[in-house]
């Protein structure tokens, strides 16, 4: 990638999704100056260093990335087993941020996971990747190669003393694996249920030791706050946690994309200036901010600034950053019921309200958009977002996220609903999926 | 019991797999971190996992073949029925519904002759639906063995699957 400015554009400057870096290339554009700085601090200095630089997590919870890590058992990496995880498991619908990362700076990523290693004091390193992601994973199987044999992994790394190496592990499928507690049980080879929290991953984790769960673009970020330091990784951003994002957008725009930007940019700079705005003929209905499990806003948002905190007071989340737009062609129930067959699908089978409640859920929107629903149907739907909605109801955050974009949708969009059942049967061939069904 | 002595009484699996499986198991923290992977390279040799090679490779990793099948019928990617040469992966994702993705299945389905989840009678094409893949900035997508296209519009079908039968001959 060409034009990016590696003071403005960190984590995309050196992405060549074309020929990516190799260890002597990476270092000669500036790769490598975070962990050799790293290399020289205390682990509590680095974990200090990444907390003050309010480096939240990427993956979609946001969480402070230096505040997990503390969390972590201070023992040194000979003293105790412990895991640093790379979450490559990038199957949230609207999604396709971490991919970049993984085509196209493969170091990037292993830079930053060997600086986390050193800062938990962890030994060992898995990069756990869709399986779908064949040229990532060629690319980064290669790349550990390379980091392998000029140093950067293996024993006395740099001469620092500290022991490191990590693996790709290819995954097999299911978006449940992206949940941290999932992934870690498909590492132990079983089937991928999450596990109740406590005890968190950083006390408990893989094979029951001590283990940091950390999106591709969060660790993506730590060569940079190393290398460059807190202040200036605070002034990447226009908010008041640190960094930049990779933001995005899916749907009919007229150039959708990724693009790296301050974190707390807003929508419409996302959408118009880098994305070109709506394709001609298609207007902005709604949009999902940052992935299938965050709820539904209303183009009245298009201009939200998209930090952690505003979509949260609009009653959304930023999810993963990568919007997915609505338009006003596209129906919003097939769209609803589109989502809802993915959760239900995806679903583990592991808690009742989310292994028989989403079928259910997709089945009420099928009749629905076919014109066979009731009224009834609108207010069983109604019971479902308020029974399996609440965190709490089951052991993971699967199905309140199935149940984001329903409850939000039912709202926003109840005249449609409404519509949709009160016509007789006959009338089914406007509706539906409209402009969809050709 | 060893591994070495239920291995050298079995050749159900290619000696080479064998030993890549126990040295992989050696390397993990227990024998069965390694199942996923190795399914994935019995699937990867053969083009899917049958009955044979699921219990040789229970064994070599010391779980019982029902704990490895649970495993194998868990995850998506991992294929317990014959599929095609081709395996056609067509997301189903909201990005790609909006882009018009039902459109494109209907002329995929329609050239090929099948439902989704069937194979042609040549056994060139298994044609599956998939949940995102990660390309919405070109949807809709689709994935064919570990290629990937995307726009693909349902124009575009019969241009991608005749060039993959002209490749095969």
């Amino acid at each position: 990638m060409t034009g990016l400015n590696p003071e403005k554009q960190p984590l995309l400057a050196l992405v060549d999704r074309e020929t990516p870096l190799d260890p002597a290339g990476y270092d000669r554009k500036g790769g490598w100056r975070g962990l050799r700085r790293a290399l020289g601090m205390s682990p509590a200095e680095i974990i200090t260093e990444v907390t003050e630089s309010k480096l939240r997590g990427r993956g979609g919870a946001g969480f402070s990335t230096g505040m997990k890590w503390s969390f972590v058992p201070k023992e040194s990496s000979k003293e105790r087993l412990k895991y640093i995880v790379a979450n490559g498991d990038e199957m949230e619908p609207g999604t396709f941020k971490d991919r970049m990362l993984v085509e196209g700076n493969p170091l990037q990523l292993i830079e930053g996971m060997i600086i986390s290693a050193y800062a938990i004091q962890a030994r060992h390193g898995i990069i756990f990747l869709r399986g779908e992601y064949h040229l990532g994973l060629e690319r980064l199987q290669q790349a550990v190669i390379q980091a392998r044999e000029a140093g950067f992994l293996g024993e006395n790394i740099l001469g620092s003393g500290f022991d490191f190496d990590l693996h790709v592990h290819p995954s097999a499928g299911r978006y449940i694996c992206g949940e941290e507690t999932a992934l870690i049980t498909a590492l132990e080879g079983r089937r991928a249920n999450p596990r109740a929290k406590p005890p968190f991953p950083q006390i408990g984790g893989l094979w029951g030791a001590p283990t940091v769960v950390n999106n591709i673009e969060t660790f993506s970020n730590i060569p940079h706050i190393l290398a460059n330091g807190t202040e200036w990784y605070l002034g990447l951003s226009a908010c008041a946690d640190g960094g930049t994002k990779l933001y995005g957008v899916s749907g009919r725009a007229k150039r959708p994309g990724v693009f790296e930007l301050p974190l707390g940019t807003s929508l419409g700079v996302i959408l118009n200036e880098c994305a070109g705005g709506m394709q001609d003929g298609y207007k902005l209905r709604a949009f999902l901010p940052g992935g299938a499990s965050t709820a539904f806003l209303g183009a009245e948002h298009a201009d939200i600034i998209m930090d952690y905190p505003t979509p949260e007071k609009a009653g959304s989340r930023l999810g993963t950053g990568l919007a997915i737009l609505l338009d006003d062609k596209t129906s919003p129930i097939g769209m609803i019921r589109n989502l809802e067959h993915f959760f239900a699908q995806e679903s583990c089978g592991w808690c009742t309200p989310c292994r028989d409640g989403l079928p259910w859920v997709e089945r009420l929107l099928i009749a629905i958009e076919e014109g066979r629903g009731t009224q009834e149907d609108i207010d069983r739907l109604h019971d479902a977002a308020r029974l399996i909605g609440p965190m709490g109801r089951t052991f993971c955050a699967h199905a309140p996220g199935a149940i984001a974009p329903l409850a939000s949708g039912l709202k926003m969009f109840a005249e449609d609903f409404q519509r949709m059942v009160s016509k007789p049967a006959s009338g089914t061939a406007e509706s539906g999926a409209a402009g969809q069904a050709a | 019991m060893s591994t070495a002595e239920l291995t050298a009484q079995d050749a159900e699996l290619p000696k080479d797999l064998v030993d890549t499986f126990i040295d992989m198991a050696a390397h993990e923290h227990h024998p069965r971190g390694a199942a996923i992977e190795a399914l994935r390279l019995v699937q990867e040799r053969f083009g899917w996992i049958n009955d044979a090679h699921l219990a040789h490779t229970a064994r070599i990793l010391g779980m019982s073949q029902a704990d490895l099948d649970g495993i194998a019928t868990y995850f998506n990617l991992l294929f317990r029925k014959p599929v095609g040469k081709n395996v056609v992966m067509l997301c189903d994702s909201v990005s790609c519904y909006i882009m018009g993705a039902e459109q494109t299945r209907e002329r995929l389905c329609r050239k090929l002759g099948v439902k989704m989840g069937e194979t042609t009678p040549d056994g060139e094409f298994t044609v599956l639906p998939i949940v995102c893949l990660g390309h919405c900035d070109h949807a809709p997508a689709m994935l064919v063995g570990k290629d990937l296209f995307g726009p693909v519009r349902p124009e575009d079908i019969d241009g991608i699957i005749d060039d993959i039968r002209a490749r095969k001959k």
